[in-house]
């Protein structure tokens, strides 16, 4: 049987990062084929790369034997292999059935009807005229997933599709893509989710640092082999939960109603929750239903006067994020290039940023003396792996820019703790290490809010559960009492 | 003539070099660029254009020579811009500087010399109604612009065209990932928008005021920009602006006629004033801004 | 084979240092091109733009004292240029605050108070942080765009200045020309290099420069404009006031370019008239781009761009060249300096594809 697709020795390189070293990968026709590897292992290089997004530096790929090349994804199409982009490639300010005229041809009252039939055929039910920018995240991901059936690909490639689906739906993502194997399609599935790719894919090759490490039969192997493979050594052990006394409230949500300003954003309803020193409170829920704009409330990036919002006890909604900070706050944003730090600036000017408060200025000079000082404490205490206070946050790794902004909001000692996606993007190595560096933060009686799109991670750090859901949020639920099926549940907004 | 035929019967040639330097600039906005060049593509436009028709006694000749002198400015930005991912605002003041210099270079030893208009067409039938008749006695580039105007919006609302300029000025990364050559568009986007502003300039100076006098231009261009906001980037919006400041524009002069005696220097600024404040209320809300405005508008595209 | 750019792990000092001075000598390629093109002599014109301002003493002594002006406003703006505030109406600001200047010698031609002098600068200054300030309020206010307003700001000035020299303030000695009465000595700025014109604003475009860099290196106001201006969301995030910084953008650059104006009616010009606004500044946005918007950089392009102006007097007597030319330069000047930023963050790299077999 001639492989539908194959790659060898495929190479690229960005600037002094090699993403991709002599990949070789062959891909049959009619499987699920898992691409498997942590943050930053090189997969989503590889799959721009067969997409004909990015074009190799070394190395041919076969298409169905035949050495092809792809200068664009518009070749790859022609040859039939289709993408499902992890950050959607849809226009927020287009209709469905425009974005998906952009790519396949057709009149539009046909395609609309060609992706109703379709919808109703894989359980893949969107509006045709919605605009994009009022549609869920899952909604989303279906128009994709449409556009690319449209073409009818024999290769169909999904790029960790299921971040953004609650538990439920993976299980109907599966069925859908199992459907389409049936007909004949390959698939290529890309993932960092060991018992995902156990439960669905045929074969898997495994990426680490830009390189492929193995090559495997996911049935055949435990979660803990494959994970070796996957990060060289065996997954860290789950932290110890320690629940720990309560002490005061910190943060306190009553009742907090938000109208966004902004169209394509989302609104908040009736928001409360109670957060006290000494606990880890988590914010499940897929990205996009609020997330954002609850951390921007309680952040003080977005004000809004009244006292739906208590901190340390005092009513704070017209106050400013610095303002906030002075009173015992720090927060750690999902957006570390451009939020959390300046990508041109130095470390150095980068912990200035907020932290200034922490003796960095004296008369409205700057010190540049301490600046630095405080600076170099951050990366060694840290474990920030860079040349030195000097360098620019932009040419930091994702992974350790994260320690640094996480590192300068924590040793200011803060009462209150704001941590979004605080993994997101992050080697597990690095985001074994941010795990613990909360929890022992708690243990010292830190208040400490996080939002995480990451069941797994919210489960094995927090004590209480909060979901939020188009802008609403559930009631608080124990961990230790609850389960992935009950919070799954609220995540599609089902309740209880 | 009193002052409603006056406004009826010059306002859409007025408005006129306005509206097709903002329908270009409206396009090269909806693909994510921001070019302030425009009054200095304009000047140039303004400058060859009269030049050519005055040499060669032809006006087809000067609005092509404006065209392509519009563009190749435009070109030389689309460069700095898209080939050297430069500040895109500090780039289209350097443009306009540079456009404007050229200008007063080249057009130097035409000062003041005059050339003959086009002629006015009526068109049958609405050119006899009373009063408002005054409206449809104007010359072909008018019409044309008109057309053009129904043409830009066509193609921007209706065309697959229109839908990959709109997905690229939203978000280049996503267009790129999907296939479409972000800068190629954007190139093409801007060499359009420049030939526009070309042609808008030796409107100015061949047709609406047949006469080379430096600076004629007169912030036309910049209040171009301004309308592409006031039609917060929709065709119908910004000819409706243009025309608004069409009219405007006369009222200098209509108030003169009428015998209001204001200095010509303050009557002079209302069109000015009057964009300031059209901006304001236009901007203040900012949800339909956000809603209009183009997402990746200044930002520079790199792969 | 292709060409692309890649990202440097850090800046380059060497490209930041070497890009102005490319650029120049690019500019100078293209304007002789050009000036060729058009039948000008380029020998002579590159002379008189370039030389000729340094083989007498007058013509340097013209040098700095243009240097005065285009210093001070460009100092200004580059604060906003850092802050992404773009206030490109400099020359209305400009106008505004010569015109305030002015009022009191055209009220009081014959007043020989000590206080005059330092009167008409505050008015001066004021009343271009006031027109300016109208740009931060239609921006913070009600989210107008500042170049748009600045620009516009500009143009109405300049009728202003139409109307008052035509009108009210116009000499009636003055032949009809349209000017204002000459000032008296007590509205003068005192020449601080005895037998030139040159006088002490270029004092004050120094102590502004000495400022500018200390605010913008050394005090925390200035990091957190330059945070606004690199990444808006990073100073939203730290709590760095937008609005905050909009005004004191606006204010600053509008009070260097009124206190210009004023020094330009208290100094070489002596009266109020049209030749107030030559396009400073307009130049001086080139002046803060070229100096890298560093205010020691500035210091250097401000030099270097009151040469060109002066070489460009000269070249219109001797090379027949018009003043249309020192703006192709300057526009020149200022395209080819954007493009060589690039190499600042970026590296060149041809890129062989290895295609296979």
């Amino acid at each position: 049987m001639t492989a539908l697709l194959s790659l060898q020795g495929v190479s690229k390189r960005y600037g002094a990062v090699k993403a991709n070293s002599g990949i070789d990968l062959v891909v049959d026709p009619g499987s699920i084929h898992a691409i498997l590897g942590e943050n930053g292992a090189g997969k989503s290089t590889l799959m721009k790369l067969i997409y004909g997004v990015e074009s190799p530096d070394a190395g041919s790929i076969l298409w169905k034997g035949q050495p092809v090349t792809l200068a664009s994804p518009a070749d790859a199409r022609r040859l039939g292999i289709g993408m499902v982009f992890q950050h959607f490639s849809l226009f927020e300010t287009l209709s469905v059935v425009q974005n998906i005229a952009l790519i396949v041809p057709g009149r539009q009252a046909d395609l609309a009807r060609r992706i109703r039939a379709l919808g109703a055929e894989f359980g893949l039910e969107v509006d045709p005229e919605a605009m994009v920018h009022a549609l869920s995240v899952g909604e989303r991901q279906r128009v994709e997933i449409i556009r690319c059936l449209l073409l009818e690909p024999e290769l169909l490639i999904l790029d960790e599709p299921t971040s953004v689906l609650p538990p439920q739906s993976v299980a109907r993502l599966f069925d859908t893509l199992r459907a389409l194997q049936a007909r004949g399609m390959a698939i290529l599935f890309i993932s960092h989710k060991l018992e995902e790719i156990k439960e669905l894919c045929d074969t898997a090759t495994i990426l680490r640092g830009g390189q492929v490490t193995g090559r495997v039969t996911p049935r055949d192997h435990s979660a803990k082999d494959l994970a070796t493979l996957m990060i060289g050594r065996a997954m860290p052990p789950p932290l110890p939960a320690t629940p720990q006394a309560q002490g005061e409230v910190r943060l306190e949500l009553s009742g907090l109603d938000y109208i966004n300003d902004d169209p394509f954003g989302v609104s908040l309803r009736d928001v409360s929750l109670r957060l006290h020193s000494g606990e880890i409170v988590g914010i499940a829920g897929i990205s996009g239903n609020g997330q954002q704009e609850l951390a921007a409330l309680i952040s003080g990036e977005v004000m809004r006067p009244g006292d739906a919002i208590r901190m340390m006890g005092r009513a704070v909604g017209g106050l400013d994020a610095a303002h906030r900070r002075r009173l015992g706050f720090a927060f750690v944003p999902e957006e570390r290039l451009g939020r959390g730090a300046v990508p041109d600036m130095s470390l150095a000017d980068n912990a200035l940023l907020t932290a200034h408060s922490a003796g960095l200025v004296q008369r409205g000079f700057i010190r540049r003396g301490p600046e630095r000082a405080y600076t170099a404490a951050i990366i060694a205490a840290y474990d920030v792996r860079t040349p030195g206070p000097e360098a620019e946050a932009a040419a930091l790794s994702g992974g350790n820019l994260q320690k640094f902004i996480m590192g300068r909001e924590m040793m200011l000692a803060p009462k209150l703790l704001l941590a979004s996606q605080p993994t997101w993007g992050v080697d597990i190595g690095a985001a074994t290490d941010i795990r613990q560096r909360l929890v022992a933060m708690r243990n010292e009686g830190a208040a400490i809010l996080v939002i995480s799109e990451e069941l797994e991670e919210l489960f094995q750090i927090c004590d209480r559960l909060h979901v939020l859901h188009k802008g609403h949020l559930s009631p608080s639920l124990q961990t230790a009492a609850t389960s992935v099926e009950q919070v799954g549940s609220y995540m599609i907004g089902a309740g209880a | 003539m009193n002052a409603v035929d006056f406004i009826l019967a010059g306002m859409l040639a007025a408005a006129t070099p306005m509206l097709l330097a903002a329908l270009g600039e409206m396009v090269v906005e909806r693909s994510g660029v921001l070019n302030l060049g425009l009054e200095g593509m304009m000047a140039l436009g303004a400058a060859l254009g009269f030049i050519t028709t005055y040499t060669y006694d032809s006006h087809a000749l000067g609005f092509l020579v404006a065209a392509v002198g519009g563009a190749a400015l435009a070109l030389v930005f689309a460069l700095i811009v898209l080939g050297f991912v430069a500040n895109q605002v500090a780039a289209g003041l350097a443009i306009g500087i540079l456009g404007t210099g050229l200008s007063s270079l080249f057009g130097k030893s035409f000062e003041s010399l005059t050339i003959s208009g086009l002629p006015k067409l009526a068109l049958p039938l609405l050119s006899d109604i009373p009063v408002l008749g005054a409206l449809f006695v104007q010359d072909v580039v008018v019409w044309l612009t008109l057309l053009l105007a129904l043409a830009i919006w066509a193609v921007m609302n209706h065309s697959k065209l229109g839908l990959i300029i709109r997905a690229v000025g939203e978000n280049p990364h996503a267009a790129r990932a999907i296939g479409f050559r972000v800068l190629r568009v954007r190139c093409a986007a801007i060499a359009f928008g420049g030939a526009l502003a070309g042609i808008a300039g030796a409107y100015a100076s061949t047709v609406y005021t047949p006469l080379w006098a430096d600076g004629m231009i007169a912030g036309r261009g910049w209040i171009a920009l301004a309308l592409v906001v006031f039609g917060t980037w929709a065709t119908g919006r910004v000819v409706f602006g243009a025309f608004l400041f069409g009219a405007l524009s006369l009222g200098e002069l209509t108030t003169q006629a009428a015998g209001v005696n204001i200095p010509s220097q303050l009557l002079a600024c209302v069109p000015y004033i009057v964009t300031i404040l059209m901006l304001a209320v236009i901007s203040s809300n900012r949800r339909r801004m956000r809603l209009n405005t183009i997402a990746s508008l200044g930002q520079p595209f790199e792969k | 084979m292709s060409i692309s750019f890649t990202r440097r792990a850090k800046a380059s000092r060497v490209a930041m240092l070497l890009a102005p001075v490319v650029a120049f000598c690019c500019a100078i390629v293209a304007s002789v091109i050009l000036f060729t093109a058009l039948g000008k002599s380029p020998g002579q014109a590159l002379y008189s733009l370039l030389l000729e301002p340094f083989l007498s003493w007058y013509n340097f002594s013209e040098v700095l004292l243009k240097m005065a002006p285009l210093l001070l406003i460009a100092q200004g703006l580059a604060i906003g240029f850092r802050a992404n505030v773009f206030n490109i109406g400099a020359e209305g600001q400009l106008i505004i605050g010569a015109i305030a200047a002015s009022a009191l010698p055209v009220w009081y031609p014959m007043g020989d108070s000590a206080w005059m002098l330092p009167a008409m600068l505050v008015m001066g200054a004021g009343a271009g942080m006031a027109w300016a300030g109208i740009a931060a309020l239609f921006r913070t206010r009600f989210n107008a765009n500042e170049i748009l307003v600045t620009l516009m700001l500009s143009l109405i000035a300049a009728q202003v200045l139409n109307y008052l020299l035509l009108g009210p303030w116009k000499d009636p000695n003055g032949f009809n020309f349209p000017q204002s009465v000459m000032f008296p000595d007590a509205a003068l700025l005192p020449i601080l290099l005895p037998g030139t014109r040159v006088n002490v604003s270029l004092l004050l475009a120094l102590i502004a420069s000495v400022l500018a860099y200390v605010l913008m290196r050394h005090r925390f106001s200035g990091f957190q404009l330059l945070v606004g201006g690199l990444a808006p969301r990073a100073a939203r995030y730290a709590g760095f006031s937008e609005t905050r910084a909009i005004w004191m953008s606006l204010l600053l650059g509008g009070l260097a370019a009124g206190l210009a104006g004023a020094s330009e009616v208290a100094g070489p010009l002596g009266q109020l008239q049209r030749s107030v606004s030559t396009g400073y500044g307009y130049s001086a946005i080139i002046v803060a781009y070229l100096g890298g918007l560093n205010p020691l950089g500035i210091v250097i392009s401000a030099f270097v761009m009151s040469v060109i102006y002066i070489g460009g007097d000269n070249a219109m007597v001797s090379a027949d060249l018009p003043v249309a030319a020192v703006w192709v330069f300057q526009g020149l000047l200022l395209c080819f300096y954007l493009a060589g930023l690039t190499f600042i963050r970026h590296k060149v790299t041809w890129i062989r594809r290895k295609v296979a077999p």
